[in-house]
């Protein structure tokens, strides 16, 4: 973080913003923010969920314009007349909802305003493919087929189509708001490489992120958001206290205490001669009040893994025992019976799992409706109650249990997940990456809720994209690599590095 | 801390579909209606053998064209509003408005005709720029809006030719549509031609890009309302040629005859794969649309159907085409 970056990015600044101001509605996003962009710096955004980093991004960009306030461009006030204007003052903007024209292939969207042209101006619509291919090439993009639309490809290279589409216009400032929420790793480095590059030839960069790591690893400053406004810019701050800034409330650690896990407990959840499609196989067992990491590289089938246990689809191979007693799940529906409930973060925050534009309580009584009906008809009362209290013991923020599920932040979403596995008397938790985009706060919670869950004698097996969090929040941790158990660590070998160190000699040996 | 760095960054490679999966994957909506109107050419062709004991030939191939000149005309236009997310329901009376006035203004000289031609190309496009504006600056409903400006177009026809009338001269008629022979095609391949420029030109991107989804078309510096402005205005100069072809057909000029136009170009839109979401479609689908539509009338007519259930087939076909197209459409996307 103390690059020598750092040192400049004070004296010359190409951005700014100051005292901006923005009200949608009755909802003031921005109150006076301010913030300067110094030249060749990359400079990290954070706060949590509603703190304006996004609003404050559009405005930068031109998409919206504020209600009071200045945009200072190399020290100039300036009105950006929208996003077209400050493409052309060199601004290139990545905004958090991505704007990828689904009909339209890969090509157009990418050189969009800036096709290949026959003398007289018009399209050569036969090059594009061609030219999107090269320039794709250019940026170390090679898994993109051009010619798909874009509706067609996933949403993590849809991201990655977005920033390349930004980065060829070659801007001076380059904005990015949460380019990495939907990235794995490696794609994840991709991007910092570039950022890298474009740094080093003097493009100034502001980046959001839920990530902390990701901003300690690339930001030479950071500015935290509360409530609409800056709260300072730092060169160097560790988490806890950023989390508190953020938050206003004081953290005293990310991470919760982990409880213990009684001695000789039986295992919940036994699973031997695994496969996650190789031929190699594995096993584990887990016991009731433990938490279980299951780490590694990306893509080594940890979501088959989860989904596998739950039964949807089910694993290709390997046995499955749930208090000693070996049973076959073959759909969901078996797994809820035998006491598993699951909660994954769907690629694209949507579909699996929840019914978006449904009640909250609808979402959480859901697999439970048999158990609370009579005659088929719902008991309204018991509804309401059940509902009520999970809310409250899980501090799921919603004005009430009638608010649509979809319009609740993302980590109050996945609350609403694992709520509904406990409504269903579930045992065994099956958590996926379920703090994969949530702010730093609602992380907080949720780690906290995790360890009181595991206190309470739930077995819980876990998966997060954070390594940090996986060795902090878990018991023992299972590194997987080529469908084998390649490494068990337990406290106090378990930490972040061990985990990686562990990943990374396996990636030599593979 | 971060997961460790794979060594070689992004996949090398990827999976690229065959060109001709995309290509057929992309236009399928296209194909399907190619294969449609080329079924009921077939069909139309067998019915005509058995009843006739010979093909069609140049005098059907000519009346076909013809007949079907101003429905094409009005599909185009039509879809270039339906690109856009919009709809013009407005088709009727613009075409009731401009076959009128060319039905009283168009007889006079040679000169006379083509600037006559000019201004009722320029009032249809008025016609259209006023949908364009309420939509665009008012941010209204588009079906509303012309539902509203049908009726206001549908009323002045109606005080241009309050009876049926008016005179087109010999000559006018058979520079378009020609009874000798089916030369009005050429005028649909310049059709054609010009939306293969709409189609590499900046609004034609524009066009698509608003279709897919207004917001992102915005933030990627589209001016969306200009160019859904420029849709209504071309469109509506679509809708007055079509209101000069059929009153180069009638020889004369009717102040309802254009009404039909307002369903029948929707239908056509549908059945030539345009996607009534926006975003996806071209004009030689709706072309070949309005063709099927007149096919359909032509089976009817030969399997001997009242003409009085001619709309209720119609709205069945259309019912089937949008039920069909979007299967194909999704299995499509599932196989690829
Ligand atoms: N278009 C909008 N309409 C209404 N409210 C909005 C809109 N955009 C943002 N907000 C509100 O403004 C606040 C700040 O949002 P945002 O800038 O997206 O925060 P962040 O990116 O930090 O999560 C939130 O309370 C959000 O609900
Ligand atoms: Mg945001």
């Amino acid at each position: 973080m103390n690059s020598p970056h750092a040192a400049t990015a004070e004296s010359v600044a190409v951005l700014g913003a100051q005292t901006v101001s923005k009200a949608f509605g009755g909802v003031q996003a921005l109150r006076g923010a301010s913030l300067v962009l110094g030249a060749g710096e990359v400079h990290g955004l954070v706060g949590e969920n509603g703190a304006g980093k996004s609003t404050l991004i559009k405005v930068l960009g031109g998409r919206i314009a504020p209600d009071s306030g200045t945009v200072l461009l190399d020290g100039q006030p300036v009105r950006l007349s929208g996003p077209a204007d400050s493409t052309r003052r060199g601004i290139g903007t990545v905004f958090q909802e991505l704007t990828l024209l689904p009909w339209m292939s890969v090509a157009e969207n990418l050189l969009i305003g800036r096709e290949p042209r026959f003398p007289l101006g018009l399209i050569r619509r036969g090059a594009l493919a061609g030219e999107a291919e090269a320039v794709l090439a250019g940026l170390g993009i090679h898994h993109i087929d051009p010619r798909a639309l874009a509706a067609e490809v996933s949403l993590a290279e849809r991201q990655i189509i977005e920033i390349a589409r930004v980065i060829i216009r070659k801007p001076r400032i380059l904005l990015l708001d949460e380019p990495t929420s939907s990235l794995v790793e490696r794609e994840v480095e991709w991007l910092f490489a570039r950022i890298r590059e474009l740094r080093s030839q003097g493009t100034s960069i502001v980046f959001t992120s839920h990530r902390w790591n990701e901003i300690t690893s690339i930001a030479d400053r950071i500015t935290i958001f509360r409530n609409g406004k800056e709260v300072g810019t730092y060169t160097a701050i560790d988490e806890t206290e950023a989390i508190t800034l953020m938050t206003g409330r004081r953290v005293e650690a990310m991470y919760p205490p982990l409880p213990s896990v009684p001695a000789n407990a039986p295992p919940a959840l036994a699973v031997s001669d695994a496969s996650l499609g190789g031929a190699a196989t594995f096993g584990f067992s887990l016991a009731a009040g433990e938490i279980l990491g299951i780490g590694g590289l990306a893509g080594q089938g940890h979501r088959e893994l989860f989904t596998g246990l739950f039964g949807a689809p089910p694993l290709k191979r390997g046995t499955i025992r749930v208090d000693g007693k070996p049973i076959r799940i073959a759909r969901p529906s078996d797994a809820i019976r035998a006491g598993l409930g699951i909660a994954l973060v769907p690629e694209d925050r949507k579909g699996e799992g929840l019914l978006l534009p449904l009640p909250v309580r609808d979402n959480l009584t859901l697999p439970i409706l048999g158990r609370i009906s009579t005659f088929g008809v719902i008991r309204g009362g018991e509804e309401a109650r059940m509902s009520r209290e999970m809310i409250s013991r899980l501090k799921i923020r919603t004005p009430s249990a009638a608010q649509p599920v979809g319009t609740l932040s993302g980590g109050n979403q996945q609350k609403v997940l694992v709520g509904r596995w406990l409504l269903a008397e579930s045992r065994i938790l099956l958590l996926y990456d379920v703090t994969r985009g949530v702010d730093v706060a609602t992380k907080h919670e949720i780690c906290e809720l995790i360890a009181r869950l595991a206190q309470e004698g739930k077995a819980i097996l876990f998966y997060s994209s954070d390594t940090e969090e996986l060795a902090h929040l878990c018991h023992r941790v299972l590194v997987l690599r080529g469908g084998r158990v390649a490494a068990e660590l337990t406290p106090p070998a378990l930490t972040a590095e061990a985990i990686v160190s562990a990943a990374i000699r396996d990636a030599d040996a593979a | 801390m971060p997961m460790p760095r794979d060594p070689a960054d992004l996949p090398k490679h990827g999976r690229r579909r065959p060109r001709a999966a995309h290509i057929v994957g992309q236009n399928i909506g296209l194909i399907l209606a190619v294969t449609i109107l080329f079924l009921s050419i077939v069909i139309f062709a067998g019915m005509f053998l058995v009843q006739q004991d010979r093909l069609p030939g140049s005098f059907e191939i000519t009346s076909t064209v013809n007949n079907t000149m101003p429905l094409a005309l009005a599909a185009i236009g039509q879809t270039i509003v339906v690109l856009t997310r919009g709809i013009d329901l407005s088709v009727g009376g613009v075409i009731d408005l401009t076959n009128a006035l060319a039905a009283i203004f168009l007889p006079g000289s040679v000169l006379h005709m083509i600037i006559v031609s000019i201004l009722i190309i320029v009032a249809g496009g008025l016609a259209g720029l006023v949908n364009g504006l309420i939509v665009g600056l008012g941010r209204l409903q588009p079906i509303v809006v012309t539902l509203a400006t049908l009726s206001i177009f549908q009323g002045l026809a109606i005080r241009v030719l309050p009876q049926p009338g008016g005179s087109v001269p010999t000559g006018y008629t058979e520079f378009l549509v020609n009874t000798s022979g089916p030369t009005a095609l050429l005028f649909l391949g310049l059709a054609a031609l010009g939306w293969m420029v709409l189609r590499r030109s900046r609004l034609g991107v524009d066009l698509f890009a608003v279709g897919n989804d207004e917001p992102a078309a915005i933030a990627l510096g589209v001016r969306a309302m200009r160019t859904k402005i420029l849709a209504y205005t071309i469109g509506g100069m679509l809708y007055a040629v079509a209101g000069l072809f059929l009153a180069a057909n009638a020889t004369g000029g009717d102040a309802t005859t254009g009404d039909d136009y307002t369903l029948t170009s929707i239908v056509a839109v549908v059945l030539g794969g345009v996607n009534l979401f926006g975003g996806r479609g071209s004009a030689v689908g709706a072309i070949c649309g309005a063709f099927i539509t007149t096919m359909i009338v032509n089976i009817l007519f030969f399997a001997h159907i009242n003409p009085l259930y001619q709309s209720f087939y119609e709205g069945l076909f259309l019912v089937i085409a949008v039920v069909f197209g979007g299967l194909i459409g999704r299995l499509v996307r599932r196989g690829s």
